[in-house]
């Protein structure tokens, strides 16, 4: 049942694409840089660069972007109607943010065919943290009907530091929402382009083997003894990069000039570790030394960045 | 007399911390205006997801006025301690003090100081603010461009507006003036999100309630429960079914919502296959919505009910729609686990090693879990190892605990071995609560015997005082050997529970053992099997240091097994308090050599037979004549010093010079000291109550006719050993000095 009868493909209730651009256009009419998604992969759009560093020093800002992000573990082989190891995310960050946030991810939501005299929409409790981030915040998930649709948090902490101002992040699960919008039980079955009859084309269409064998990978084929190596050349690589940037003290420029290089192999670091988890090789206390390694990594790259003139520093 | 009126609204406040947090604003309001001086008649606070309200009737329009005397120094002192006295007193000069005359002393200054009441409406305006800045939130943020700066204000979530009012019920309230980080106090609130966003004005509580009612906002949390339960129910009876309730659920659900609206919704018949359990526990953990049973056969019907916030436009259809695509998703998960947990894992062969060591067969899929579990490395405690280690430890004192609960040692072995291959499944990586209930009913697919299936599950049994106690054998050996196993490790790494600190619940295991062993009749000296334990654990582990050694009962044991027994001793004090027996029974039962005594079941027997005895007319008496004999003794004792009547009463000068009643007394006690002993000896604690009762009339007319301190010493010394031996009779049954009254 769809949410709302229209025939223009673009319309965000028949189409993935419309959701997406719909949401782009939201978000860049309330003055945000429309970013497109980091040339990485990431487990969440938080990790972009955008939001993660963007996040830490003095500077206001406000960024909108997609972000396929991809979560090994979460593989189904295609099987689950609801689980996906690669999807996608629409992420919007504010800094500082503004007093009326819930208000204008209301007013995105009515944007995208959400009828909220129709509809429950919820803010449940979700305190959000991320350990491999050294991040936390206080928010909620946002409720559709019971769906869990967006996650909403004012940060608090990123890299290990401290948020001055906070920023507000907002982060849509699209695939859910779009099977919301679009009345859909299964997100293969989602139509990404809008059109019917020969010219449909189906998430599943674009997704659903690139699933089944990114499965196969994550769980039993991925090189894991090739993974542990790359582990380690990240996280050494990073540290080295670091260690380069850092201003000589003698300069009278002291600001950083390798952050965004840096972070670019935590950032790897981050995601092979996601894989070994997946592959089921890492053992729970290894677990917990491994996620404190890219945090220490994070960290660092957090406090170059705050070095730099992104960062505020002068 | 004036009310006060106070909302603090907020983004969403999390659903757990309302109640809470509603009472803490009440308490630091109310505490610090009593502090000034300023009582109220009553005071209520309430929470919805939105806000938090308190409403505190009955104030003062002011504080009363105080005076105060300071005393000054004489008249004519130094002019230093004048002007000390001036400033401190606040005073100009020394004509604003007074003299007052003191015979004694001779004249010196007062200063009276009248300090007038201050006005409530201040004081409010002065409270809140530091109540605001200093609320007890279980975790706070900040947020804003206020943020940017250290300082700024914390709270729950972006507070965005304060109501605060005053006044009298004739008249039109005040707003109590005060900012917070640039929020000003008003006389604003807004109604329900959705249904009504705009502004209220409101004047007190008694506008204010029914206002957001209109404003569709129920204001307080039970009536909020209450609806929601009587609708859930009136629901659930409609459709033939009947809800199963849930107390934590239902508080949550209302703090989820200001307008409660009780909907129903279904999903696929086939999703009953999922055991009902892990239905139950999904839709209530993912989605906060109620399940339904069949009245008729008590199983799970294919029914749910959401707790929607909203009076939706087409009477709540698309939400209940909604609400079943995401519990069908769910279940679809469940049933994913359920169907994955039951398949092979991949990598078998990397299990081999992990199968062999604890003896499992890889071709049943929780053998290869437990087997998994092992290869995982998983800790259980960083000093006590992984847990493979531990289910090895606990697969061979099941095994040896087996013959002694009378289960088949194979079969204890065996459900120990699998006891924890639920762990590392999905359905319980997801729903840990589920932890023992699904490896059960794993096990009883692959075809295990019923009595380990059934121990994989009641191994963790009792969970609480009130919990059940597991009688097959076999689960009881596993349940055993499972708390022993925590219990001695956590011993032998010295991390016991200390004050109201006990992470690891050992009491709860102590207390565990202890009525598994009492409710199934277990007669065990429990010393040898702990410090056997406890080498077993040793050999495991390099992490654990060895013991020191200590004598018990004329042989080594190890002396944390010692220790131990005095916490399982503690336990059972307590549980015996519990249940309304004296305490004191215990120590009296456990005497001096309390460390001997360490069979359970043979000391909770012993405190119930003395208990009983001491209800009746002969143990009242004989304990009365016991006290009476300790007492004289103890006097004499310390004129003639310890020991000085240990030895037997000299039967022939009794014979020669002693009273009729003494010499019923020596007859008595010849008779019954062996057959009390001999009953202790042989666990009849009936029997030797029942010698004991014997003693009782000897005892009573001994008191009543035989005078101790004779004037002879030889009789006296005589009648003095004569006491010593009932002190003695009575001792072997229990300490009767360690019995109250």
């Amino acid at each position: 049942m769809p949410l709302a009868a229209s025939s223009d493909p673009m319309n965000p209730t028949r189409s993935f694409q419309g959701l997406l651009l719909t949401l782009q256009r939201f978000w860049a009419e309330r003055g945000c840089v429309v970013l497109q998604p980091y040339d990485m992969e990431v487990g969440a759009g938080t990790f972009h660069p955008a939001t993660t560093l963007r996040a830490l020093g003095p500077k206001p800002w406000k960024a909108a972007y997609v972000q396929p992000s991809r979560r090994p573990k979460d593989g189904r082989y295609g099987e689950n109607p609801n689980r996906l190891q690669h999807y996608y995310q629409f992420q919007v960050i504010l800094k500082p943010s503004p007093p009326d946030l819930q208000q204008l991810y209301l007013d995105s939501l009515k944007a995208i065919g959400v009828d909220l005299a129709l509809h429950d929409v919820r803010f449940v409790e979700d305190d959000w943290e991320s350990p491999t981030l050294g991040a936390w915040g206080l928010g909620w998930e946002c409720w559709c009907d019971g769906m869990e649709v967006s996650q909403f948090t004012y940060f608090q902490q990123v890299a290990g530091v401290e948020c001055a101002p906070v920023a507000g992040e907002l982060t849509y699960g699209l695939e859910r929402l779009a099977m919301y919008v679009q009345g859909v039980e299964n997100v293969y079955d989602l139509n990404f382009n809008g059109l019917e009859g020969e010219d449909r084309i189906s998430y599943g269409d674009v997704f659903l083997q690139a699933e089944q064998e990114f499965s196969r990978h994550n769980f039993e084929y991925a090189n894991t003894e090739v993974l542990f190596r790359h582990f380690s050349d990240a996280e050494a690589e990073c540290k080295a990069l670091l260690a380069a940037g850092e201003a000589d003290a003698a300069s009278n420029d002291q600001s950083h000039k390798l952050a965004l290089p840096a972070y670019d192999q935590c950032i790897k670091a981050s995601h092979v570790f996601n894989l070994l988890d997946a592959r089921g090789v890492i053992s729970v206390t290894e677990r917990q030394s491994y996620i404190l390694r890219v945090r220490e990594l994070a960290k660092a790259c957090g406090a170059a960045w705050l070095k730099t003139a992104g960062g505020g520093a002068h | 007399m004036p009310d006060l009126l106070l909302e603090l609204f907020s983004e969403e406040i999390p659903a757990r911390m309302q109640r809470k947090a509603a009472e803490d604003l009440k308490k630091l309001v109310t505490d610090a205006l009593v502090e000034r001086g300023l009582t109220y008649e009553g005071a209520k606070a309430f929470a919805t997801p939105r806000r938090l309200a308190l409403t505190i009737a009955g104030l003062p329009v002011r504080g009363r006025d105080v005076r105060e005397e300071r005393k000054g120094p004489r008249v004519g002192a130094p002019e230093a301690a004048v002007q000390g006295f001036l400033k401190a007193a606040g005073l100009a000069s020394l004509d604003q003090a007074t003299i007052v005359s003191d015979p004694k002393k001779g004249d010196s200054y007062v200063a009276v100081i009248e300090k007038p009441g201050q006005e409530t409406v201040q004081a409010i305006a002065e409270i809140v603010p530091a109540v605001i800045r200093s609320f007890p939130w279980p975790k706070s943020m900040r947020w804003g461009k206020a943020s940017a700066e250290s300082g700024s204000l914390r709270w729950v979530r972006p507070l965005h507006s304060i109501l605060c009012t005053f006044g009298a019920e004739t008249e039109e309230p005040e707003v109590v003036p005060f900012e917070v980080d640039g929020i000003k106090s008003g006389n604003v609130t807004y109604g329900h999100r959705f249904h009504a966003p705009g502004p209220i004005t409101v004047k007190r509580f008694d506008d204010y309630v029914p206002s957001l009612e209109r404003a569709k906002v129920v204001l307080d949390a039970d009536r909020r429960k209450e609806i929601i339960l009587a609708d859930a129910r009136n629901l659930a009876f409609a459709a033939g079914l009947e809800l199963v309730e849930d107390e934590g659920l239902l508080e949550e659900v209302a703090g989820l919502v200001e307008w409660p609206v009780v909907l129903m919704g279904d999903f696929e018949e086939r999703f009953l296959e999922i055991p009902g359990e892990a239905i139950r526990a999904t839709i209530r953990a993912n989605q906060k919505c109620f399940v339904l049973r069949d009245p008729a056969t008590g199983e799970l019907a294919n029914r749910f009910i959401p707790v929607s916030n909203l009076m939706a436009s087409d009477g709540g259809q698309a939400i209940t729609a909604g609400n079943g695509r995401v519990v069908r998703a769910r279940l679809s998960d469940a049933a994913y686990f359920w169907q994955t947990d039951r398949g092979p894992l991949p990598d078998l062969d990397t299990l081999k090693e992990s199968a062999d060591k604890l003896g499992l067969d890889l071709s049943k899929p929780l053998d290869q879990r437990m087997a998994k579990l092992d290869k995982l490395g998983v800790v259980f405690h960083a000093k006590l190892g992984t847990q493979g280690e531990r289910v090895q430890r606990i697969a061979a004192l099941a095994k040896e605990l087996a013959p002694i609960v009378g289960a088949d040692p194979a079969l204890a072995e065996r459900a120990a071995k699998l006891a924890k291959a639920d762990l590392p499944t999905e359905m319980v990586g997801e729903f840990p609560e589920l932890q023992g209930l699904m490896g059960r009913k794993y096990a009883e697919l692959q075809g295990e015997n019923a009595s380990v299936a059934a121990a994989i599950e009641e191994h963790y049994k009792p969970l609480g005082p009130s919990d059940r106690i597991p009688t097959d054998p076999v689960s009881v050996a596993v349940a055993l050997a499972d708390k022993l196993d925590t219990l001695v490790g956590f011993w032998a790494i010295d991390e016991k529970p200390t004050g109201s600190k006990d992470p690891y619940a050992l009491r709860r295991a102590a207390l565990g053992v202890i009525r598994l062993v009492v409710e199934n009749n277990l007669k065990r000296s429990l010393v040898p099997l702990l410090d056997k334990h406890f080498v077993r654990l040793a050999q495991d582990s390099a992490g654990s240091s060895a013991h020191a050694m200590t004598n018990w009962c004329g042989r080594l044991v190890n002396k944390e097994s010692i220790d131990l027994l005095s916490f399982f001793h503690d336990r059972l004090k307590v549980m015996l308090r519990d249940q309304g027996a004296r305490h004191d029974l215990v120590d009296a039962v456990l005497g001096e050599g309390a460390s001997a005594n360490d069979d359970l079941l043979l000391i909770t027997r012993r405190v119930a037979a003395l208990g009983r005895f001491l209800e009746t007319e002969d143990g009242k008496s004989l304990l009365a004549g016991y006290k009476r004999a300790a007492n004289i003794l103890k006097a004499e004792e310390k004129k003639d010093g310890e020991g000085a009547f240990a030895a037997k009463a000299d039967l022939q000068l009794i014979a020669a010079a002693g009273l009729i009643e003494e010499k019923a007394l020596a007859v008595a006690l010849a008779q019954a000291t062996p057959k009390a002993e001999a009953a202790i000896a042989a666990e009849d604690y009936e029997g030797a109550m029942a010698a004991l009762a014997e003693l009782r009339p000897a005892v009573d007319a001994f008191f009543d006719k035989v005078t101790v301190n004779d004037p002879d010493p030889a009789l006296r010394a005589n009648r003095l050993k004569l006491l010593n031996q009932l002190r003695e009779a009575t001792r072997a049954v229990a300490d009767f000095s360690r019995i109250a009254g």
